[in-house]
């Protein structure tokens, strides 16, 4: 766990000019956020929180694609299952409780899951036979663009696909509105900006006055994005500003996109916790209804609903983690109820959601001395990890 | 589920790549990228598909970050999730033998 900055000296001229710039926007405190389970990760990984300045507040808002899926759409994956389908989904998908259980329960019911790692690997299962398999979609749009490269290629007479797939700039829109978060600004995940490219962000910036900086994912991407972000704040520069430009271009990747919206259109949903998103949800076009799960199966949900969730199940605050209202060390379960081995909630069960992340590395390590200077030298040795992964 | 891993592009099919990962070799699937690829070319892969060619200095930074995340991890899959996002990158990928 000691991994080091590749360049601890650019580390830590990064953390101080953060710390001398979030000074100069003289109010306390200033809260931006983040919409990438990948971002929390190095955030915690390398205990970045710890080498922030005082007044600063990094926020992980709606980034985990398995943890906004919300019940109704795991109630359908769990439903098929039971009903006899055999699923392939994504492995983070497993444990997400849905109303009355999770696709692992339905596999310890008797039902068939099989974990894939990319859907083509759920098109050669399904080569290889007979049975009906269903591929339970998710993930934001850099995970949905292959979903539409397999469909436009051709799927097995077997294969068809449930999609909960999530489209994130519409996210965004509501999380800026929500009077409870006071997002002064966003850092956007640098790979869906690689599909969806930067320009996507400008009308956003426009309606709702917020800067949005692109970042990469190493620690010093992020820190360098954060830099850039307080810097607009403090000249109260609402733009789009792109720091991953090594992968992100303003328009994206076109046939990315053009296979995306030739197979998906965005309609508007439930995302766990965030409540009803306009245009969040990526469904199959009807041009694709004869692949579409929802379309080829009738999806009992009823029997499922009789059943109501579990007592600990109703006190998890994974919504409002989501939303960014809420921290993981707010919630009585975290730690306790609800670990890595047994999740009550989905923010514990995937490996890009908060808890789960908090769980491991420790998320806001109480290491920033009293004076609001950096701390990079802690982060730097390791010593912030070690002494933030006791939550 | 957003992480991109960078690799080699060793050998060019149709729109299959043969594709180095620290010296495991992976088929990728070019259908998604949006500029031609070839043999020498790195590119950033997700769930088994290229989206992106990216210049080489940036791809061995960050190789060489993932490199020595995933030998700190070595035998020890569970216990660090970046680590295990990365191989879960790889296996993604089908194996260059298939």
């Amino acid at each position: 766990m000691n991994l080091e900055f590749r360049d601890p000296v650019r580390a830590r001229e990064l953390a101080d000019t953060l710390t001398r710039i979030v000074a100069e926007i003289g109010r306390s405190p200033v809260s931006v956020m983040h919409v990438c389970g990948s971002h929390e990760q190095a955030i915690a990984r390398f205990g970045l929180r710890a080498s922030l300045p005082r007044g600063l507040n990094v926020i992980m808002g709606p980034g985990c694609p398995v943890c906004i899926t919300d019940m109704p759409e795991i109630d359908e994956g769990v439903a098929l299952a039971l009903q006899g389908v055999r699923i392939a989904t994504y492995g983070d998908m497993l444990r997400v409780p849905g109303t009355a259980g999770s696709l692992a329960d339905a596999r310890a019911a008797g039902a068939t899951i099989d974990i894939v790692y990319s859907v083509s690997q759920a098109v050669e299962l399904a080569r290889q036979t007979d049975q009906e398999v269903v591929f339970f979609a998710t993930g934001f749009e850099t995970t949905a663009v292959a979903t539409a490269a397999v469909i436009l290629k051709g799927l097995p007479p077997n294969l068809s696909v449930l999609s909960a797939h999530k489209y994130i700039p519409p996210v965004m829109e509501i999380v800026a509105e929500m009077p409870q978060t006071r997002v002064e600004g966003f850092l956007a995940a640098g790979h869906a900006a690689t599909i969806t490219g930067w320009g996507i962000f400008e009308p956003f910036v426009a309606r709702h006055h917020l800067p949005v900086v692109v970042a990469g994912f190493e620690p010093l991407d992020i820190l360098a994005a954060l830099v850039r972000l307080a810097e607009m704040l403090r000249d109260r520069e609402a733009s789009v500003s792109n720091m991953f430009p090594r992968c992100v271009t303003r328009e994206g990747n076109r046939n990315a996109q053009a296979q995306l919206w030739r197979v998906f259109r965005p309609i508007g949903g439930r995302w766990r916790g965030i409540a009803h998103v306009p245009n969040g949800n990526l469904r199959l076009r009807d041009e694709f209804a004869g692949v579409d799960a929802r379309r080829r199966f009738t999806i009992d949900l009823a029997s499922l609903w009789n059943r109501a969730p579990s007592s600990l199940v109703r006190q998890c605050i994974c919504g409002n983690i989501m939303a960014g209202i809420a921290s993981p060390s707010d919630c009585p379960l975290f730690g306790r109820e609800c670990v890595p081995d047994s999740p009550v909630g989905a923010c514990m069960v995937s490996s890009e959601g908060t808890c789960r992340i908090w769980h491991q590395y420790g998320g806001i390590p109480d290491l920033r001395p009293e004076e609001s200077t950096s701390c990079v030298r802690c982060v730097t040795d390791g010593t912030a990890t070690k002494k933030g992964s006791s939550p | 589920m957003c992480l991109g891993v960078p690799g080699l592009v060793i050998e060019v099919e149709d729109l299959v790549a043969t594709v180095d990962f620290w010296g495991v070799r992976k088929r990728i699937s070019l259908d998604l990228v949006d500029e031609p690829v070839r043999a020498g070319d790195y590119v950033l892969n997700h769930v088994g598909f290229a989206i992106r060619r990216i210049p080489p200095e940036d791809a061995r930074a960050t190789l060489e970050l993932y490199e020595q995340l995933l030998k700190d991890n070595a035998g020890n899959e569970s216990e660090d999730l970046m680590a295990a996002d990365v191989r879960s990158e790889m296996h993604a990928a089908n194996g260059a033998d298939r």
